[in-house]
């Protein structure tokens, strides 16, 4: 649902009475085993039980701390991390170093070059991270209930009500600049239930309550202007905003209104479109942040917070209105805020489910704060049935012929209660192929979908609450992290919604920093945000956090140096010096090979760096240990000294043999005390010592339709030594600047299992291939300043009754649910498979926590919390109707390569065929009303066979196309391990037509005009001579410019005086002062914004040689080896009919 | 002749029980100590340690096998056979880039552990029964 729907929350979930029966219907079956022995642990209960609540913060105050009050975070976990990596002692101390300076041995101690001091002209921008922040942070004000019961017997429930602007939802807004920050809250009296004793009000009660008295931590007061927060947080409470983000500016916002089309948002000037928008249409903007929801110390009563349920566990004392809510607020059709108006209820298909709830609203007269925002945030859809019957609408494939959305359509949201739906994880974090989660393994099958979810985990954030405690609130026997989900049955206990475990509420927990009161444990800002990052203790750690590590590790054959890579990277890397990630204490190294291993002394106090050369690659050993790796603030000046005369150090070598293995092996040896960041720089194929590859390619066999040989390593080195890398905590990444066969399938086995990441550049040259070196300088550039995280382990729990059983990424599964991560950055995206193993009958919500732990690059360690609540449902049309296109793509694209490796190539994409044709034939023995004829499939799913088709037309998995085996285990590895957005546009690139963009439908953003041309289908049927097309696919743009495009776009845009005169291989777009060039500009940059890794650009001319590489990506049309997309379309018509 | 041979076949299937148990056992540990979210042993070290047993219990099936071809026992031969093949097999069958049989990057993949741990199971059944044949012939 949209944030714009999201204003009005309390439309639809304030107050509107549930019976108990419901209640009890929904959460009887979770109270099994931990929930019955509460009462006897917990000495206290019985007098909550008997206290009214409205005595509850003085209870809290002065009764006994609970038994059973362990810290809970404290025992347990700190045994499991690093499990590898104890007993090593940290840091090198100086002088213990072994210098096996045999004499056996050739080492050479050299000064071959000697240079003058450096003189650097460059000018860093110091960009402290705080600065960077760039969007104002406006209070934008929750419209959320306060939870009755505070005045225990009084009829009057208050509320006060913030109008709130449209992007003001708690979780995902927008912080634009012209919000509502000045309006003044207007308070409603709402009235009493009807019946107390039976109806009960809910209310979820995360949301603001009347007297905005307090700032929130960190959010300003009402009037106040924008701040970060983390300024109001001088108080005890630790709670800081995450400022270490330079590229925080990127996600600071999606388009407010996600379902509708960006074109109905309303013009500039209102609330809302002041935001900062993006192509990827996030919506609800991702994980701007939470803190501003200002919470006020009134007090609440407990039952009525989210989930209750344990009616006699609780033993609530009669007579006091408002009890207990369901367990959680799922809750069919209350996702539109127009069900206020009593609307005809949906049949409830699980009777026997709880979650269902009868219109039985309140007559609630509280006028919505904005009617005009909320008719348009509807403006997409009409209410949760006439939703779902949207998504289930059948498609007749064969006959519609525009599927494809004019935008790229944004993922489906689950069928939550608005509650829920806005503390939810952004989909851009944690996306699940099911939005629906079936309730049974054998309702899974039937639909014949996988059921996965794709992580983006450690995605650039611009807000992100941040929390310092001492106890980290976890479930003590599944050791969840508290989130929003949980249920608190009382004060004093809440309800682990992975395991169902009664865990109690720790003394700490009680105190809320946001209101700085007392026992608000629902308020805390674990409870309101499903993304938070905590600020770990030692209990987390098994040896002091690591500092930042980087070695670079430089391929100097003749080779390397005829590609002349090593200038653009010493470029690169002296421009981000002072930019790397880190603080005081990064160490910095630099090992080149050849034949031979060189190292660099860079100790500090030498006039300039020493070369040691080890040629006993055999047996590789490390010269020196404590001036190899060196402090970078302490040693700059000969890191640049280094730098500077690296690249005119090998220019004349003859050495053309490339030592990888044993500079791996003594990277390895480098780091292992520390672990970090190797960057392995390669350009062909390692010739020497372990680890040497033959070439296995045979470019006859390229284009083969047959089965693809060699797409798995060649041997198991690289293997090893990275998961020995991944024991010590190092991360490999790899960067492939070859332009012959370097045997990828065996290399990026060492960044696979490291956590690295891999990046290849086929036939690159710094003079010949100008593109090429163009997108190696962006991606280094944003490689070496991306964050990072050390030593980082990674955790996935799901709902009892859910197992994850597959994982596709760059990692290594070190035990059932647990990835290490030496490293982890800001670009990689996860998938896993999961069964269900038990039914989820008992339960209406499923949920999903991923906790990233790590180490920042400043020393601290840190563990990022992403909680995703899904609903389950008991209906195969459900099913579908929830089905998210996109990441079931990305799943099977993962599942496929898989296949491709460990059986072959034509299985994989036999089973990608299969996998559309079964899922079809499953709605069609479903759908039982469906015409016979056509291929019908409902409309979550109509781009399901596109997909596919595209996805068997990638590089990894094509045949019949000449493709080097290099590169189509590169696209191997990307599918892999990109986050799901960028698999998206790779898969299937966005098609616009640029030359006669209009404003109309234009996005204006701040003071600029972005045209917003519709998405074309990926067909040379949509190009016309007359036109100029740009062609996104996520690393590469392609300008197409058609023959008799129009003169004033060539002279306009493209800067030149006709189609005649304009170069072949152009790569930028100049900047021109026209209207025509800035509106392009302004176009091509903002679908830029979101993108970490800027694409490579090319314009492509009609006549060009270079046009093929444009015309593969137009998936729909027919090539020599394959389908068309109506030909597919037919063929899987055949296969279903069989 | 015959009795030693059996005396023989029944040390060599005391051996394979032996091991069958112990690949078990670790198979099991890796499941209830997985499950219970102390990462106890890791898969790394897991692996290797069964990785040191696949070519052991290769040579104590192919032992046992040809032991009941050359006393022409047929039945515990032909019994014997398909056990011994199989473990060749998947020797074989193991990709040029794996760690062995067991791979510590994939075990947790695709139910492998699973398959593995249901392999393991059903050698000790099958271990077992040999046993109680050599025992009472």
């Amino acid at each position: 649902m949209s944030t714009q729907g999201n204003a009005n929350p309390n439309s639809s979930v304030n107050n509107y009475s549930m019976s108990s029966t419901q209640n009890g219907g929904g959460a009887a079956p979770c109270q099994n085993g931990p929930g019955q022995m509460y009462p006897a642990m917990y000495t206290a209960s019985s007098y909550y039980s008997s206290a009214p609540p409205a005595a509850y913060p003085t209870v809290a105050g002065h009764s006994a701390p609970p038994t059973g009050k362990t810290p809970v975070s404290s025992t347990g976990y700190s045994g499991n991390y690093y499990q590898s990596s104890s007993g090593l002692s940290p840091y090198p101390a100086p002088g213990t170093h072994q210098y096996s300076n045999a004499p056996g041995q050739s080492f050479q101690q050299t000064a071959p070059y000697a240079m003058p001091a450096g003189y650097y002209g460059q000018v860093y921008s110091h960009p402290s991270q705080g600065q960077t922040q760039p969007q104002p942070q406006q209070l934008q004000p929750n419209l959320m209930p306060a939870s009755s019961g505070s005045n225990l017997g009084a009829p009057l429930y208050p509320i006060v009500s913030y109008p709130s602007a449209p992007g003001s939802s708690q979780y995902g807004t927008l912080r634009s600049s012209q919000t509502t920050a000045g309006q003044p809250p207007v308070s409603t009296v709402m009235p009493p239930p009807p019946t107390q004793s039976s109806l009960q009000q809910y209310s979820q009660g995360i949301g603001a309550t009347p007297t905005p008295a307090q700032p929130g931590y960190g959010a300003p007061p009402l009037s106040q202007a924008a701040t970060v927060n983390g300024q109001s947080n001088a108080v005890q409470q630790h709670y800081d905003q995450n400022l270490h983000n330079p590229m925080s500016h990127h996600y600071a916002a999606g388009p407010p209104n996600s379902q509708g089309p960006d074109k109905e948002r309303p013009p500039s000037g209102t609330p809302g479109t002041s935001v900062h928008s993006s192509p990827q249409h996030h919506p609800g903007g991702d994980s701007s942040s939470t803190t501003t929801d200002s919470a006020s110390p009134v007090p609440n009563s407990y039952e009525s917070l989210e989930g209750g349920g344990y009616s006699d566990l609780a033993a609530p004392p009669a007579g006091v209105p408002a009890k207990q809510a369901p367990p959680f607020g799922y809750n069919y059709p209350t996702m539109h805020p127009a069900y206020q108006q009593n609307p005809a209820p949906k049949p409830n298909p699980s009777p026997s489910h709880g979650g269902y709830n009868p219109p039985g609203y309140q007559p609630y007269s509280q006028p919505f704060p904005s009617l005009s925002e909320l008719s348009s945030a509807l403006g997409g859809l009409g209410g949760v049935s006439e939703l779902e019957a949207e998504t289930l609408r059948p498609v007749n494939l064969l006959q519609e012929r525009n599927i494809l959305p004019p935008k790229r359509a944004p993922p489906p949201e689950p069928n939550l209660s608005n509650d829920l739906r806005k503390v939810n994880c952004s989909p851009d974090t944690f996306r699940c192929t099911l939005t629906n989660i079936p309730q049974t393994q054998a309702l899974l099958n039937k639909a014949r979908l996988p059921l996965g979810l794709l992580l983006h985990p450690f995605r650039d954030l611009t807000q992100l609450p941040v929390i310092t405690s001492n106890t980290i609130v976890r479930c003590r026997s599944c050791r969840t992290y508290i989130n929003p989900f949980v249920s608190f049955l009382d004060q004093r206990r809440w309800k682990c919604n992975l395991c169902y475990r009664v865990n109690d509420v720790p003394d700490e927990f009680m105190y809320n920093p946001v209101t700085r009161s007392y026992g608000e444990p629902h308020k805390r800002p674990e409870v309101q945000n499903s993304t938070v990052e905590f600020i770990a203790s030692s209990d987390y750690m098994l040896r002091p956090p690591q500092p930042a590590v980087y070695l670079f590790l430089l391929d100097v054959s003749h080779n390397a140096v005829e590609s002349g890579y090593l200038n653009v990277f010493c470029q690169s890397l002296l421009d981000n010096l002072e930019k790397l990630p880190g603080d005081t204490r990064t160490h910095i190294g630099f090992v080149t090979f050849d034949s031979t291993v060189h190292f660099y002394n860079l100790q500090e106090g030498l006039s300039q760096p020493q070369m040691l050369v080890v040629s006993d690659i055999d047996d590789v050993f490390i010269p020196t240990h404590d001036s190899l790796l060196v402090n970078l603030k302490e040693s700059k000046e000969l890191v640049k000294d280094l730098l500077n005369a690296l690249p005119g150090m090998f220019t004349h070598t003859r050495e053309t043999q490339s030592a990888l293995g044993p500079a791996l092996q003594a990277a390895y040896k480098l780091m292992s005390p520390t672990g970090g960041r190797v960057t392995v720089f390669q350009t062909q194929l390692p010739t020497l010592g372990a680890g040497l590859l033959q070439s296995r390619e045979d470019p006859n066999l390229r284009s083969s339709t047959k089965n693809v040989l060699h797409l798995g390593p060649a041997t198991d080195f690289y293997k090893k030594l990275a998961l020995d890398c991944s024991g010590q905590q190092i991360g490999v990444d790899l960067f492939l600047l070859s332009s012959q066969y370097s045997d990828l399938a065996s290399l990026a086995c060492v960044s696979k299992y490291s956590a690295g990441s891999v990046f290849y550049y086929p036939s690159f040259h710094h003079i010949h291939n100008t593109a090429q070196k163009q997108k190696f300088q962006k991606d280094l550039q944003r490689y070496l300043t991306r964050k990072i995280g050390f030593e980082a382990v990674m955790r996935i729990r799901c709902t009892k009754g859910l197992s994850i059983h597959t994982f596709h990424g760059n990692f290594f599964v070190r035990s059932t649910d647990l990835l290490s991560l030496a490293n982890v950055n800001p670009d990689s995206g996860f998938a896993v498979q999961m069964s269900i193993e038990e039914s989820l009958a008992d339960t209406s919500l499923a949920c999903f926590q991923a906790a990233l732990l790590y180490t920042s690059s400043k020393g601290k360690r840190r563990i990022r919390v992403h909680t995703l609540c899904l609903p389950v449902v008991s209906q195969l049309s459900e099913v579908f109707a929830g089905a998210d296109i996109q990441a079931i793509s990305c799943l099977l694209a993962n599942m496929a390569i898989d296949r491709s490796i460990s059986s072959s190539l034509s299985d994989a994409r036999d089973a990608l065929v299969n996998a559309v044709v079964d899922c079809l034939t499953a709605y069609r023995a479903n759908g039982s009303n469906i015409q016979p004829s056509g291929l019908i499939a409902p409309a979550a799913l109509r781009l399901f066979p596109l997909y596919v088709l595209a996805l068997l037309k990638q590089k990894a998995l094509r045949t019949g196309t000449s493709t080097r085996l290099d590169e189509r285990v590169f696209s191997m590895c990307e599918l892999k391990s990109q986050p799901l957005q960028q698999i998206m546009r790779m898969v299937h690139p966005d098609l616009y037509r640029i030359d006669n963009m209009t404003e109309q439908a234009a996005l204006h953003l701040n003071d600029s005009v972005i045209p917003q041309p519709p998405l074309l289908q990926l067909t040379a049927e949509k190009l016309t001579r007359e036109g100029a097309f740009l062609l996104d696919c996520g690393s590469v743009m392609y300008l197409w410019v058609g023959k008799c495009c129009n003169e004033t776009f060539i002279r306009d845009v493209l800067g030149f005086q006709n189609y005649a005169s304009l170069p072949s291989n152009m790569t930028e777009i100049p900047e021109l002062q026209t209207t025509y060039s800035e509106r392009t500009r302004a176009f091509i940059s903002w679908l830029l914004e979101s993108r970490t890794f800027l694409p490579a650009f090319h314009v492509v001319k009609d006549d060009a040689s270079t046009k093929t590489s444009f015309f593969q990506h137009l998936v729909e049309d027919r090539t020599e080896s394959a389908f068309s997309y109506y030909e597919f379309l037919l063929h899987i018509q055949q296969q279903m009919s069989k | 002749m015959e009795a030693a041979v059996f005396i023989l076949s029944l040390v060599d299937c005391c051996a394979l029980i032996f091991l069958s148990v112990y690949f078990f056992i670790i198979t099991l540990t890796i499941i209830t100590l997985s499950d219970l979210e102390c990462d106890y042993i890791n898969a790394r070290s897991c692996c290797s340690k069964l990785n040191k047993w696949v070519i052991p219990e290769m040579i104590a099936q192919a032992l046992a096998t040809v032991l009941m071809l050359v006393s022409m026992h047929w039945f515990v031969f032909l019994l014997n056979l398909p056990v011994a093949s199989w473990d060749v097999y998947r020797y074989v069958k193991v990709p040029m880039g794996n760690m062995g049989v067991y791979d510590p990057t994939e075990i947790h993949n695709r139910g492998q552990l699973k398959s593995h741990m249901k392999e393991a199971m059903i050698k000790l059944g099958f271990h077992l029964l040999c046993f109680f044949i050599y025992l009472y012939r």
